[in-house]
């Protein structure tokens, strides 16, 4: 056994179950008895529900039931709650229309449920699902943002007037006036963040489960967070206790922010198992995935920057206006607003920023966070809009990132906008990243490109972001209406063997090897004796689950915390054992050592005596060695870096290529380079998919046009490169572990790179932006009528 | 209801299906392998890739009574009895070729069958273009690319590296 604890890329333990099919996801699971739902869902985006005729699929073949949005309505069931309050400018609290769990009156957006039906199989319930006659009246539809916020703009809820959810800001309005009236140049730029489908590869299921005899529910679900749905489940939807409630999240094939959220199905197959006495199984088809997963991004902005004449950065002004869909998903009004506009001072010193956000409702899919959730749309913005104040000034992009940095003394540094950052040093994941992706041969690499017909362009992005979203106190004040804090119970067994349950969720970030590394290091226990829970209400005290990369900076600083707690209490017995005083024992490698003797006790000599008390100081101290810690943090943390991004555009095809790509970044300290490494590349797939193929279209009508894999451009291994990956660290000042987090970078930093390299390989022909996604009919159009131009004069 | 009879990971079995049922929901509903899944109902993911004689194929694409009288192995059946991994495997692990483990077994299957229909070597483009109809969401596909490259000399008893 090599050296396993902090800092080395331990293969992962999980593995061995998945690479041999033995991974135990949702829809692997059946409970006896079980009978499945299947979901009719709104085939148009807006229209009255004016007549369900139930009585034909109610008869066919092996239904149990049918439920619509009256029966929802007759059990008093509540909405889908939001977990996320915004105030307007006038302090007035933001629109939150009702979210029936199925549909009332009105269906709102392609893909709203409108009946369900349950039936002895899943071909059962399918085959009655389409006996149910449904007579809708069509109404108008707003099925874009600009078409919602338009006078007498059809309206999606009644009592959101103009379709407002919020209008919102942040920042100093006056000081930023000020410095654009004073500014030697400005620059602007408008831009539109495209629309995204998660698509995770497993695809949403959820089991209800109710046990009669005890009255306890039993949920299955594939989620992030399971003690979130059964706060929200059970307290707002369902009305059952929390005691009687089990939500379990058992292996779970991806999430990316998609799983964070409680949704309708969630509820209906619990209510259902309750009122069936049954097993009622729900999984998604991906089709279904399209239309009823959470969509992400979705922001059409104006980012403004005053310079002074030298191009420092005087002030920014920006306009957001943010898609919330046709509902509020759980945490969508926070993510355009403090995960976005609190973003918007970047890597740079600018003095005065000023953000309003609108946000609004339209008849498509809510939306929600999405890998990177409002940091992804900052950073794209800013560092588009860097480029384009070089390409409009002159000034050298690099230099110009360079003189408006932060300097890596200046912190902690205040930003105007909220933000505090405790830790970086943007000039050295710059200077790493421009010698690891070889900037500086970039022109021979580009000549050799031209003289084999194709346009070759470089662009680089250095962002920032923030994770690990806390303190609770303060994004209690800002309206989260949860905590986020995190808990780790450690409980050391009488052998010596321990087992962790955290309250993070682990969907493909490793927690299983990852936190278990933690324990290694910190109690000295050997790998293979270490066993990592997570994912089920009944066992862990209580969590908040997985994503903004918080698991490692706050999950893994309550462990530490409970660590400490458990070598303060293995101290008192060691010292009893060894009869000396606890001052003078000490704890390392695994072992309390008396200071300036040999004597000796391990881990394991200590957790015998801790439950078998023979020998023990049982007067002062209780028997059993675990400890239970809840780390709530003080400040995010901010990991942040330097993406350079290489494409070669063929300009007969318009289609592009990625060449080369690399990313540095600053993720604090790192405990397996491995999974980080994994967790950057997965990451700058999505963004490199972001950049060039991915893009949610609806139809002017509000259908969805892009609703299957066919329509939806999914990253291939065929479209990206190769992806180098470096960490070039400085320590989060204000976690025991000095983390900061990797889940989320790679999506951060890449897309804002791509598209300053398509421009910058475009830029013989005049081009000083295009919106994502750059798809090759979007390039062949551009070079096509440059050409035109061209020809013309 | 029909019958079909068919060897999953050699053990001959007959089962009552519909006309309609699926391979991949003969295998997971009436045979309890999980370890194939489904990611989509457009035979775009590849999450559900078996070997029908010895063949990659999307078993959500094949009727289950197009398998009459085949042989099919799924990811159950790739390791030796004594739990030893088969090579994909142990480069998928050794590379960190998965995260979530959602896409890894249809990616696993359908390597393997790159693999072997490339005894003379394999080059990196070659094996991104076999991954066309595998999707895999959290990898960004470089370390599956790694693995598969890795598994080559294993599995062609070459000591040689396969082509980088
Ligand atoms: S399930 Fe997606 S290709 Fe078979
Ligand atoms: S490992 Fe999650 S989809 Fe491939």
């Amino acid at each position: 056994m090599g050296f396993e604890g902090i800092g080395a890329s331990v293969r992962r333990k999980e593995d061995r179950r998945f690479l041999r099919g033995q991974g135990n996801y949702t829809d692997d699971i059946n409970r006896p008895g079980q009978t499945y739902a299947y979901i009719r869902r709104a085939d148009r985006p807006h229209a009255r529900i004016l007549r369900i005729d139930t009585a034909a699929a109610a008869a066919s073949a092996g239904v149990l039931a049918v439920f619509t949005g009256a029966d929802i309505a007759a059990d008093q069931l509540g909405g889908i709650p939001c977990g996320w309050q915004i105030h307007n400018k006038d302090g007035s609290p933001m629109a939150e229309p009702m979210h029936p769990v199925i549909a009332t009156g009105k269906v709102r957006h392609v893909g709203d449920p409108v009946a369900v039906v349950v039936a002895e199989s899943r071909q059962h319930a399918k085959d009655a699902a389409e006996k149910l006659v449904i007579d809708y009246e069509d109404l108008p539809a707003v099925a874009t943002m600009r078409d919602a916020i338009a006078p007498g703009a059809p309206l999606v809820h009644d009592d959101a007037p103009g379709n407002q959810c919020y209008d919102w800001h942040i920042g100093d309005r006056e000081a930023t006036e000020a410095a654009f009236a004073r500014a030697a140049h400005v620059v602007k730029l408008d831009l539109l963040n495209n629309r995204l489908i998660p698509n995770a590869m497993e695809p949403r299921a959820a089991i209800g489960e109710f046990d009669s005899n005890s009255g306890d529910y039993t949920l299955y679900t594939t989620s992030q967070n399971p003690h979130v749905i059964r706060l929200l489940m059970g307290a707002f939807v369902l009305h059952i206790p929390e005691n009687k409630l089990r939500v379990v999240a058992p292996d779970v094939g991806g999430g990316f922010g998609s799983k964070i959220y409680h949704y309708a199905e969630e509820a209906i197959v619990t209510w259902a198992a309750g009122k069936l006495m049954r097993p009622v199984k729900w999984t998604a088809e991906r089709s279904e995935s399209f239309m009823s997963d959470a969509h992400g991004r979705d922001h059409d902005s104006t980012a403004e920057m005053a310079l002074d004449a030298d191009g420092k950065f005087l002030a920014l002004r920006v306009r957001t206006l943010c898609n919330m869909g046709a509902y509020l998903s759980t945490f969508a009004p926070c993510v355009p607003t403090y995960l976005y506009a609190t973003l918007l001072a970047g890597v740079y010193a600018t003095p005065a920023i000023y953000a309003e956000v609108r946000a609004v409702f339209t008849n498509t899919v809510p939306v929600d966070a999405y890998r990177g959730a409002g940091r992804p749309e900052a950073s794209y913005l800013l560092e588009r809009l860097v480029d384009v104040i070089a390409a409009d000034t002159g000034i050298d992009r690099i230099k110009l990132r360079r003189m408006n940095f932060i300097p890596a003394d200046a912190f902690p540094y205040q930003t105007p906008v909220a933000l505090q950052y405790d830790s970086g040093d943007y000039v050295a994941t710059l200077e790493a990243a421009l010698k690891q992706a070889d900037f500086a041969g970039f022109p021979a690499r580009r000549a050799a490109a031209k003289a084999a017909g194709k346009l070759r362009g470089i662009g680089i992005s250095t962002y920032l972001e923030a994770c690990g979203i806390a303190p609770s106190a303060v994004v209690g004040s800002l309206g989260a209406r949860a905590g986020l804090y995190e808990v780790a119970n450690i409980r050391v067994h009488p052998t010596g063997s321990v087992t962790v349950f955290t309250g993070t969720h682990s969907h493909g970030q490793g927690h299983e090897t990852t936190l278990a590394q933690l324990v290694c290091s910190q109690l000295g226990v050997p790998m293979e004796q270490i066993e990592v829970v997570h994912g089920d209400t009944a066992k862990i005290p209580f969590g908040m689950g997985t994503y903004g990369s918080r698991s490692l900076a706050v999950g893994g600083s309550a462990m530490v915390k409970a660590m400490d707690k458990i070598i303060a209490k293995g101290r008192k017995i060691a010292a009893h054992l060894m009869e000396a005083s606890v001052e003078d024992v000490t704890f390392e490698d695994g072992a309390f050592k008396v200071a300036g003797t040999d004597k000796s006790k391990t881990l394991t000599d200590v957790s015998l005596a801790a439950y078998v008390p023979h020998n023990y100081p049982i007067e002062e101290l209780e028997p059993g060695l675990e400890e239970t810690a809840f780390y709530d943090p003080k400040n995010f943390t901010y990991p942040g870096g330097c993406h350079i991004c290489e494409v070669e555009i063929d300009p007969d095809t318009g289609v592009t290529r990625v060449v080369n790509f690399t990313a540095v970044d600053d993720v604090g300290r790192v405990i397996n380079p491995m999974i980080v490494e994994g967790q950057v590349q997965g990451g700058v797939a999505q963004g490199i998919g972001q950049a060039l193929l991915e893009n949610a279209v609806y139809d002017a009508s509000g259908q969805l046009l892009s609703g299957s894999m066919m329509d939806y451009t999914m990253p291939r291994a065929d479209n990206l490169p190769n992806i180098t990956v470096g960490t070039e660290s400085t320590l989060c000042t204000h976690n025991p572990l000095g983390v900061k987090g990797c889940g989320e970078v790679g999506a951060i930093g890449s897309p804002p790179a791509v598209i300053n390299a398509v421009v910058d390989a475009l830029s013989e022909f005049g081009v000083r932006h295009l919106d994502m996604p750059a798809s090759p009919q979007k390039i062949w159009s551009i070079i096509e009528a440059a050409r035109g131009r061209m020809a013309a004069e | 209801m029909p019958q079909v009879s068919l060897t999953v990971n050699g053990k001959q079995h007959s089962v009552e299906v519909e006309g309609r049922t699926l391979l991949v929901e003969l295998l997971r509903e009436k045979l309890a392998l999980t370890g194939t899944h489904v990611g989509c109902d457009t035979s775009q993911c590849g999450a559900c890739v078996v070997h029908v004689n010895g063949m990659a194929v999307k078993s959500c694409t094949m009727l289950a009574m197009q398998a009459e009288g085949a042989k099919v192995t799924t990811i159950e059946g790739l390791a030796a009895a004594d739990g030893t991994l088969h090579p994909m495997q142990e480069m998928f692990r050794e590379h960190h070729a998965l995260q979530c483990g959602f896409c890894t077994p249809g990616m696993v299957m359908t390597a393997i069958d790159l693999i072997q229909s490339h005894p003379q070597g394999i080059t990196e483009e070659q094996i991104r273009d076999g991954l066309e109809g595998n999707l895999c969401r959290c990898t960004g596909y470089h370390n599956i690319v790694k693995a598969i490259a890795a598994a080559w000399p294993l599995m062609h008893g070459k000591t040689a590296q396969a082509a980088e």
